[in-house]
C-alpha cells in the first residue's frame, strides 16, 4: 500500500517536473556553444500532459476512431507478435539449456556464443532480415524472429544456472536409485529451475517487447505500435501531442507483458504450493 | 574488568511477541581472566556477549566494562571483538582488514604497517598479509579476524562462537594459539561457545547459562594449570568437562527444553 | 588449461561458420535471406574505412552517453540507500521502466534537441543504461552483510565511515555487473537509435542504407561493425571491472 501510495507519488512528482520544465525553461532550450544541452520547451516539443491525455480522446484522423481505440488495437497486434516471439525464444532457450546441461562440450562451446550474442548489437540486423518478410515467411514473423531473438538468451542463461542448481546431494540420491538422465531431469532439475525460470522470462518478456517495437520499425512492418511511433513522430511538427500518445501506449504494452507473466509467476507459485 | 549487575533483557518489551532472552544475570570478570559462556541455543550466551559489547542495550541492570559504562567503553574502544563468521572485508588485503580499527581511530600510515605486521606475527600469517581473504582457508581467516581485534591493543576480547564453523583439528590448533596469544598479551576474554570441551580447555572459569528464560545458573571454576595438549587427557580435564555437563543439565532445566 | 578452454568456442564456431557457408551455396540461398558469410567478410574489407569512421561516431554517442547515465544512475542509487522510502519507492518504478521499450522514445528526443544533433541519441544511451546501473548499485548498496554492521558497531564507527568502508566497496561488484549490463545495452541503443531518424552519421543508419538498397552482404559487414562495437564496450567494462575489484580474481 505504502510502495503504492509512493509509486503514485513518483508519477505525480516526474509529471510535475515535465511541467515545471515546460514553465520555467525557455521555449528553445539552453545552447552553448551552439550544441543545445537543455530541450526545447515550447508546446512543439514538449506538449502539456493534458493536451496528450486530451489528444487520447480525439480522432487520428479527421473523422477516424479515436487514437485510444487505434493504439490498443496496434497494442493487441504487437502482442501477438512479442507472444509468439516469446514463445519461440523460450523453446530455442531452453532447449540450449538442457542441451549446455547434458552435454559438458555443448556448454563450453556454446556459453561464449550466447553470452556473446548479448554483448553485440545484433537487433541491429533487423533491417537486414526484412527482406525474409513475404518470401519465407509473412512480415510479422520477421519481426517475432527478432523479438525472439532477444528473448532467448535470459530464458538459456536463467534455465542453465536452475538445472546446474541441485545440490550433489540430491543428485547423488538420484544416482542412488539409479534415475535415468531424463527422470533425474523431470523430477528433480526441472522443478529446481521454477525460481529461476519466471525471473529469467519476465527479463525475456521485456526484451522481447523492445524487439517488437525496432522490429517493426526496421522491417516496416505495419499494425503495430512501434510502426505507431514512427508515423506519428513524423507528424510532430502538425500534431505534437500524438507522438506522445504512442509511447503511452508502448509502456501499455510492456507493463502488459511484464505484468502478465508475473500473473503467470503468482498462478504457478500456488499451484505448487496447494 | 566487567561487572554486570541485575542485568535483563526483554526483546519486543510491553508488545505481543515478548520474548525474555536474559532474566537476571550477574557476572563479574577479572582482569587477565578467560571467562567462557556456555549453554544451550536460545539460551542468551551471544544477547549477553553483546550487552557487554554495547551493541545492544540492556533492559534493566547495568554493565561496566573497564570501570566505564558499557557505551563508554565501546567508544573508547576497550574491547575488540571476534565473531563467529571472520566478516573481513573481501575488498582488503589480509594486511588493510587487520588494520581498519587503527585506520578508524587515525592511526597514521607507518604506525599502522608496523602494528599490523606485528599482529599477523602473532597468528602466525605474517606472509599472508598480501592475500585477499577469499584466498584464506576459514581457520585463517577467523585468525585474521583475530588479529583484527587485538590490533587496537585493546584490554578485552570479546568472542562471539569463533571457531565453531571450522572442523575440530582447526579448532583445536585455534584454541591453543588462542592461548598463546592471550598469554602474550595478557589480555581478558570473553568467550561464547556451546563446546563444553573447548569451553573447559580454555577457561578459567564457565558460566553455564539454560534457556527460556535465559539465566546464568552455575559458574564452574577450572584450574587445570599450564594449557598444553596432554591436558585434554588428563582426568582433572575429564572432571571438569562431567561438572561443566552436570551443571547444563542441572536440575532446573526440564527435558522439554531439549526439544526445539 | 587456457587453451583447452578455447578449443570447444573454437571448434563450435568454425563449424557453424563452414555450416553457413555451404548451406548458403549448396541450397542457393538468396543473398536477401542470408548471406554466405564469405560475401560478408568480402564486403566488410571493401567498407572497412566507412566502418571504422560510422563506428567511432557511434562509438562516441555510446561514450558520452554511458558516462552521462552512469554518474546520474550513481547518484540516483546513493539518494535512494540514503532515504529508505525513496529507495522502496522508486525500485518499482525503476523495474516498471526496464519493462518500456525506453528506445521508442526516440522520435520525441529528437524533437526535443535538434534532430541534426547526436545529443538525443545520446540521452536514449544514457537513459537505457540507467537503469541496470540504478538497479543493480542499489542492490549492492543495501546489501550489507549483518557481520560487518556489528563490527563497525563495535568500533563506534561514524555513519559516513561505515559507508566509505563497508557501504560503498561491498556495492562496486553490483555497480559493476550492472556497467556490463548498461556496455552492451548502451551499444545496443546508440546503433538502433538511428533506425528512428535524426543524425545519419553512425552505423545504424549504413545498416538501413545498406538493405534499402538490398545490398544485403553490406548490411550484415555493418552489422559486423556493430558487433565488434559492442564487444570493444563490454571488453572495457570487463576490464575496468578487473581492475577496480582486484579481490573477486583472488577467490582460491
Amino acid at each position: 500500500m505504502r510502495r503504492a501510495l509512493g509509486s503514485l507519488a513518483l508519477a505525480a512528482l516526474a509529471a510535475g517536473a515535465w511541467e515545471l520544465y515546460k514553465a520555467l525553461a525557455p521555449d528553445e532550450g539552453v545552447s552553448v556553444a551552439g550544441v543545445r544541452f537543455l530541450p526545447r520547451s515550447d508546446d512543439q516539443a514538449m506538449p502539456h500532459l493534458w493536451t496528450v491525455l486530451a489528444r487520447l480522446g480525439q480522432p487520428e484522423l479527421r473523422g477516424g476512431a479515436p487514437i485510444w481505440e487505434v493504439l490498443l488495437s496496434a497494442c493487441l497486434t504487437t502482442l501477438g507478435i512479442v507472444a509468439v516471439g516469446l514463445l519461440a525464444g523460450v523453446v530455442v532457450g531452453g532447449l540450449l539449456a538442457v542441451l549446455m546441461q547434458r552435454f559438458g562440450f555443448a556448454e563450453r562451446g556454446l556459453l561464449p556464443y550466447v553470452v556473446l550474442s548479448q554483448t553485440v548489437p545484433l537487433v541491429a540486423l533487423a533491417p537486414a532480415i526484412a527482406g525474409w518478410g513475404g518470401a519465407i515467411m509473412p512480415q510479422w514473423g520477421t519481426v517475432s524472429v527478432i523479438a525472439a531473438y532477444l528473448a532467448f538468451f535470459p530464458v538459456a542463461v536463467g534455465l542453465l544456472r536452475g538445472l546446474q542448481s541441485p545440490t550433489p546431494e540430491a543428485l547423488e540420491l538420484m544416482d542412488s536409485y539409479s534415475a535415468s538422465w531424463w527422470a533425474t531431469l523431470v523430477k528433480l532439475r526441472l522443478p529446481a529451475s521454477l525460481p529461476y525460470l519466471f525471473p529469467a522470462l519476465k527479463l525475456a518478456g521485456a526484451a522481447a517487447v523492445v524487439g517488437a517495437v525496432v522490429g517493426e520499425i526496421s522491417t516496416g512492418t505495419r499494425g503495430g505500435i512501434g510502426r505507431l511511433v514512427i508515423e506519428y513522430s513524423r507528424e510532430a511538427t502538425t500534431d505534437p501531442a500524438k507522438v506522445y500518445t504512442a509511447m503511452l501506449g508502448a509502456a501499455l504494452l510492456g507493463l502488459t507483458v511484464t505484468g502478465l507473466l508475473t500473473l503467470a509467476q503468482r498462478l504457478a507459485a500456488r499451484g505448487a504450493t496447494p | 574488568m566487567i561487572e554486570l549487575s541485575g542485568v535483563t533483557k526483554v526483546f519486543n518489551a510491553g508488545r505481543p511477541g515478548e520474548v525474555t532472552a536474559i532474566a537476571a544475570a550477574d557476572l563479574s570478570v577479572a582482569a587477565g581472566e578467560f571467562v567462557s559462556l556456555i549453554g544451550p541455543s536460545g539460551c542468551g550466551k551471544s544477547t549477553l556477549l553483546r550487552l557487554i559489547a554495547d551493541l545492544a542495550p540492556p533492559t534493566t541492570g547495568s554493565v561496566t566494562v573497564a570501570g566505564k559504562p558499557a557505551s563508554a567503553a565501546r567508544k573508547d574502544r576497550s574491547y575488540g571483538m571476534v565473531f563467529q563468521k571472520a566478516g573481513l572485508f573481501d575488498w582488503r588485503t589480509v594486511q588493510r582488514n587487520v588494520e581498519l580499527p587503527l585506520e578508524l581511530r587515525g592511526v597514521g600510515k607507518g604506525e599502522r604497517r608496523r602494528r599490523a605486521a606485528a599482529m599477523l606475527d602473532l597468528v602466525g600469517l605474517a606472509e599472508f598479509a598480501g592475500h585477499y581473504p577469499a584466498q584464506l582457508s576459514g581457520g585463517m581467516q577467523q585468525r585474521v579476524s583475530i588479529a583484527r581485534a587485538l590490533a587496537d591493543g585493546p584490554p578485552l576480547l570479546l568472542m562471539d562462537e569463533p571457531f565453531g564453523a571450522l572442523d575440530e583439528m582447526t579448532r583445536e590448533r585455534l584454541q591453543g594459539e588462542l592461548l598463546r596469544i592471550c598469554d602474550e598479551t595478557g589480555t581478558t576474554v570473553v568467550f561464547v561457545t556451546h563446546s563444553i570441551d573447548e569451553a573447559v580447555f580454555l577457561s578459567d572459569r564457565v558460566a553455564v547459562m539454560t534457556a527460556r528464560p535465559g539465566r546464568l545458573t552455575e559458574i564452574v571454576p577450572v584450574s587445570l594449570g599450564a594449557r598444553t595438549e596432554e591436558v585434554r587427557q588428563s582426568p582433572e580435564f575429564f572432571a571438569a568437562v562431567t561438572e561443566v555437563r552436570r551443571a547444563l543439565r542441572g536440575p532446573s532445566v526440564p527435558v522439554q527444553a531439549e526439544q526445539k | 588449461m587456457r587453451a583447452r578452454a578455447l578449443a570447444a568456442p573454437v571448434i563450435v564456431g568454425v563449424a557453424a561458420l563452414l555450416a553457413w557457408e555451404v548451406f548458403v551455396r549448396v541450397g542457393r540461398v538468396a543473398p536477401f535471406v542470408l548471406p554466405a558469410p564469405s560475401a560478408i567478410f568480402q564486403e566488410f574489407l571493401r567498407s572497412f574505412d566507412v566502418i571504422v569512421r560510422t563506428g567511432s561516431a557511434s562509438g562516441m554517442n555510446v561514450l558520452v552517453g554511458l558516462v552521462a547515465g552512469t554518474l546520474l544512475a550513481l547518484g540516483a542509487a546513493l539518494l535512494a540507500s540514503r532515504f529508505g522510502l525513496l529507495g522502496e519507492v522508486s525500485a518499482p518504478v525503476v523495474a516498471a521502466a526496464n519493462a518500456l521499450p525506453i528506445i521508442a522514445l526516440a522520435p520525441i528526443l529528437n524533437n526535443m534537441f535538434e534532430s541534426t544533433s547526436s545529443i538525443p541519441r545520446r540521452a536514449i544511451v544514457a537513459l537505457v543504461v540507467f537503469f541496470p546501473i540504478f538497479l543493480n548499485t542499489l542492490r549492492g548498496l543495501r546489501e550489507v552483510d549483518p557481520t560487518h554492521t556489528e563490527l563497525m558497531d563495535s568500533y563506534a564507527a561514524s555513519p559516513w565511515a561505515f559507508n566509505r568502508l563497508v557501504r560503498l566497496p561491498g556495492a562496486a561488484p553490483f555497480f559493476f555487473t550492472g556497467l556490463r549490463q548498461a556496455s552492451s545495452l548502451g551499444v545496443i541503443a546508440a546503433v538502433v537509435s538511428e533506425y528512428f531518424g535524426g543524425l545519419q552519421n553512425g552505423l545504424g543508419s549504413r545498416i538501413t542504407a545498406a538493405a534499402s538498397n538490398t545490398a544485403y552482404p553490406r548490411a550484415w559487414a555493418f552489422v559486423v561493425g556493430a558487433c565488434a562495437l559492442g564487444l570493444l564496450f563490454y571488453a572495457a567494462a570487463l576490464l575496468l571491472e578487473r581492475l577496480a575489484t582486484p579481490w573477486r580474481r583472488a577467490s582460491s
